[in-house]
């Protein structure tokens, strides 16, 4: 029995991870989440789901993807072997897919002929757009204002898969407000819209069933590593938004105690700033939002607080409630990663080693980068690599000044 | 007895459906509050909800997202509201209120502080709207500890098994969401609604409230012929919306819909 063997068997009957998750919803959606939950459940273990959904995974998403050797930049850092998982390299461009593939077989289930979803980066939504699309499925996607604005790129791409983009004007325009605004759909036409929730957080059974279809990125991380490095790795890294990416990479390795876990959350301006987005990392108080309780950053009124990142994917508040069980016992570290640490880290990879991370997932490279240099060449971490840069290169530009 | 009990006994021995306003505390500053409750109880208030603003308030349409943001302008909190209903009880000790809003600011405040100040105050009920009753036994208990009754939602998407069990846990009266949606909808079927009021009363002896898409005489009347009682809140606050830049002349306003409503359900 190792330290951690308890973690595999949550969430609890009713969602509930420890004091964290729940069902914390007004009445008119316990009816749609009872349902989700009793059709997820009665498939989940069903041979036929799991195969078609195998099957999506290796002939639409194109997985399992690599896990590379980042040969060059680990040299230059001079200390551990930096392994990178290619999530990236995924149809649509990040972990999101694995998810969205996941829930879209739902929603087909369900018989619902319209899906809605909530996004920040855009990822989540380009993803959301692309398994609509091939299942016929009307679709309309939530986004900030201010991420419509920073990821414009992203948005025409939703247009073209014919999605409709709803610009979310309310509060502070970013992915919290675009998970209001579903929620709100969701409530007035929950008889015929399945909402796929893009992260592990969201009421129960949707952390639960989005870590089960992101798992897969661990679970190939884990036989990768025996053959490629010939053990498991020393340490596993992922940015930590909502904290999807990081529970399907980390969820296979739980009860492995001799690998270390570490979830990088956006550090904005500097944790100590105040300006950020890091829940877990500033110990935020314990809050209820979205239909869970977590670590949730409010103020003394318990007003949720306004977040800053330069990543629109990680701008949230809040973390899913797995995460923060997991950082309560210990089982994962939760750092931050501060923007400029975040641009330099994307730079240096791209440069590197040619390969351009999406900024979400350059916090975990950031991190890897002073961890690496700490430890011994013989020493392995394996960095998830979320999501591809394309999608940020307006941004950087506008970092450097450049207009087109 | 409890005020909302008192109050709903009293109600049924004079044959009359109880009008429960709505409005957000704080709106469109804390100043005006007290005084807008008094006005809705002069015109014909059974029951005054008051809303605990909160920057995220996923069951509610534009109208009271937008209160909620012009009560937060000035930081209202629930201590502030805690004061606002100290205030009012110094004129009015037997209107009930009940504090209606959302689970953070509670579980940031502490959930026993809650519940003592609550009390203090002169609160009588509370309802979470993102609290259904699987996630009250640790509030619950404490609500009962300190005479606060929990109120809780029922909507059309409740099945049968569902109600009964908010049945049990419900105190004061349940409130009958009518339509699938963010409050502020006008969608509003009453044949709908009577069906399933049917419904719940085989399940509980506990009051029947409608409220979500009442906005004027006609629809309170129509709802109040098949429900114990009528909750009124966008209709209200965009009254107050209206009014912002003349907060002093909105009590009047807020009279003229009440008063309407209270004149039509008494016909
Ligand atoms: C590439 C990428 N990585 C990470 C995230 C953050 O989400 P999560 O923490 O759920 O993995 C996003 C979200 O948009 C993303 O696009």
């Amino acid at each position: 029995m190792t330290q951690f063997s308890d973690l595999t068997r949550l969430p609890d009957a009713r969602g509930h991870f420890g004091p964290y998750g729940g069902r914390f919803v007004s009445e008119t959606l316990s009816f749609a989440l009872e349902e989700l939950e009793k059709t997820y459940q009665s498939l989940r273990d069903d041979p036929d789901f799991q195969a078609e959904f195998d099957d999506d995974l290796a002939h639409y998403v194109g997985r399992p993807s690599p896990l590379y050797h980042a040969k060059r930049w680990s040299r230059q850092l001079g200390g551990a072997q930096i392994w990178l998982k290619r999530e990236d390299l995924n149809h649509t461009g990040a972990h999101k897919v694995n998810n969205t593939i996941g829930q879209a077989l739902l929603a087909k289930k369900s018989g619902k002929p319209r899906v809605i979803a909530e996004t920040g980066a855009g990822q989540h939504g380009v993803a959301t757009a692309t398994v609509a699309a091939r299942l016929g499925l009307k679709c309309d996607v939530y986004m900030g204002a201010e991420d419509v604005e920073r990821q414009k790129l992203n948005v025409y791409r939703m247009h073209l898969l014919g999605a409709r983009v709803i610009p979310v004007e309310s509060g502070t325009r970013t992915l919290k407000d675009a998970m209001n605004e579903a929620l709100r759909d969701w409530v007035t036409n929950v008889d015929d819209t399945f909402y796929i929730i893009g992260t592990v957080a969201g009421p129960h059974p949707y952390p639960m069933l989005v870590r089960d279809f992101n798992a897969v990125v661990g679970r190939e991380a884990r036989v990768q590593s025996l053959e490629q490095i010939g053990r498991l790795p020393d340490v596993l890294i992922a940015c930590v938004g909502g904290g999807s990416n990081a529970m399907g990479l980390f969820y296979p390795f739980v009860e492995d105690d001799e690998v270390a876990m570490i979830g990088v959350e956006a550090g904005g301006d500097g944790v100590e700033t105040g300006r950020h987005a890091a829940p877990l990392t500033a110990n935020a108080p314990r809050g209820v939002l979205h239909g869970n309780r977590t670590y949730l950053m409010s103020d003394e009124g318990g007003q949720i607080a306004d977040t800053h990142s330069v990543s629109a994917g990680l701008d949230y508040p809040g973390v899913g409630p797995e995460h923060a069980l997991w950082k309560d016992v210990g089982r994962v570290r939760y750092v931050a990663a501060n923007d400029s640490e975040v641009l330099e880290a994307f730079r240096e990879l791209t440069h590197v080693e040619g390969i351009m991370p999406a900024l979400e997932s350059a916090h975990a490279l950031a991190h890897a980068k002073m961890l690496a240099s700490t430890l011994r060449p013989d020493q392995h971490i394996v960095v998830n690599l979320s999501g591809r840069g394309d999608k940020d290169i307006m941004t950087v530009a506008k970092i450097d000044g450049v207009e087109f | 007895m409890n005020r909302i009990d008192q109050r709903f006994a009293a109600l049924r021995e004079q044959g009359r459906t109880a009008l429960i306003p709505y409005i957000t505390a704080g709106d469109p500053a804390p100043s005006h509050t007290v005084g807008y409750m008094h006005a809705l109880v002069e015109a014909g208030a059974d029951i005054v909800e008051l809303g605990v603003p909160f920057s995220d308030p996923l069951a509610d349409g534009p109208v009271i997202q937008k209160a909620c943001e012009r009560a937060l302008k000035h930081d209202t909190r629930l201590t502030h509201i805690f004061d606002m209903v100290r205030e009012f009880r110094r004129r009015d000790s037997e209107t009930p209120v009940v504090l209606m809003g959302y689970l953070n600011p509670i579980e940031r405040l502490g959930y026993r502080q809650f519940s003592e100040q609550a009390q203090a105050a002169g609160v009588d009920g509370v309802l979470v709207v993102d609290m259904p009753p699987e996630e009250a036994d640790e509030l619950a208990p404490l609500f009962k500890e300190h005479r606060l009754q929990s109120i809780f939602l029922v909507a059309p998407t409740t099945s049968e098994a569902r109600a009964a069990t908010i049945c049990a846990h419900g105190e004061g009266y349940l409130y009958y969401v009518s339509l699938k949606g963010v409050t502020g909808a006008a969608t509003l079927d009453v044949e709908a609604v009577d069906r399933q009021l049917d419904v719940l009363r085989k399940s509980t002896d506990l009051p029947l409230c409608v409220g979500f898409g009442i906005r004027d005489g006609a629809s309170a009347a129509a709802v109040g012929r098949v429900a114990d009682g009528v909750i009124v809140g966008s209709a209200l606050v965009s009254r107050i919306a209206e009014g912002a830049e003349r907060p002093e002349a909105v009590a009047d306003s807020l009279k003229a819909v009440l008063g309407e409503m209270r004149q039509a359900l008494d016909a």
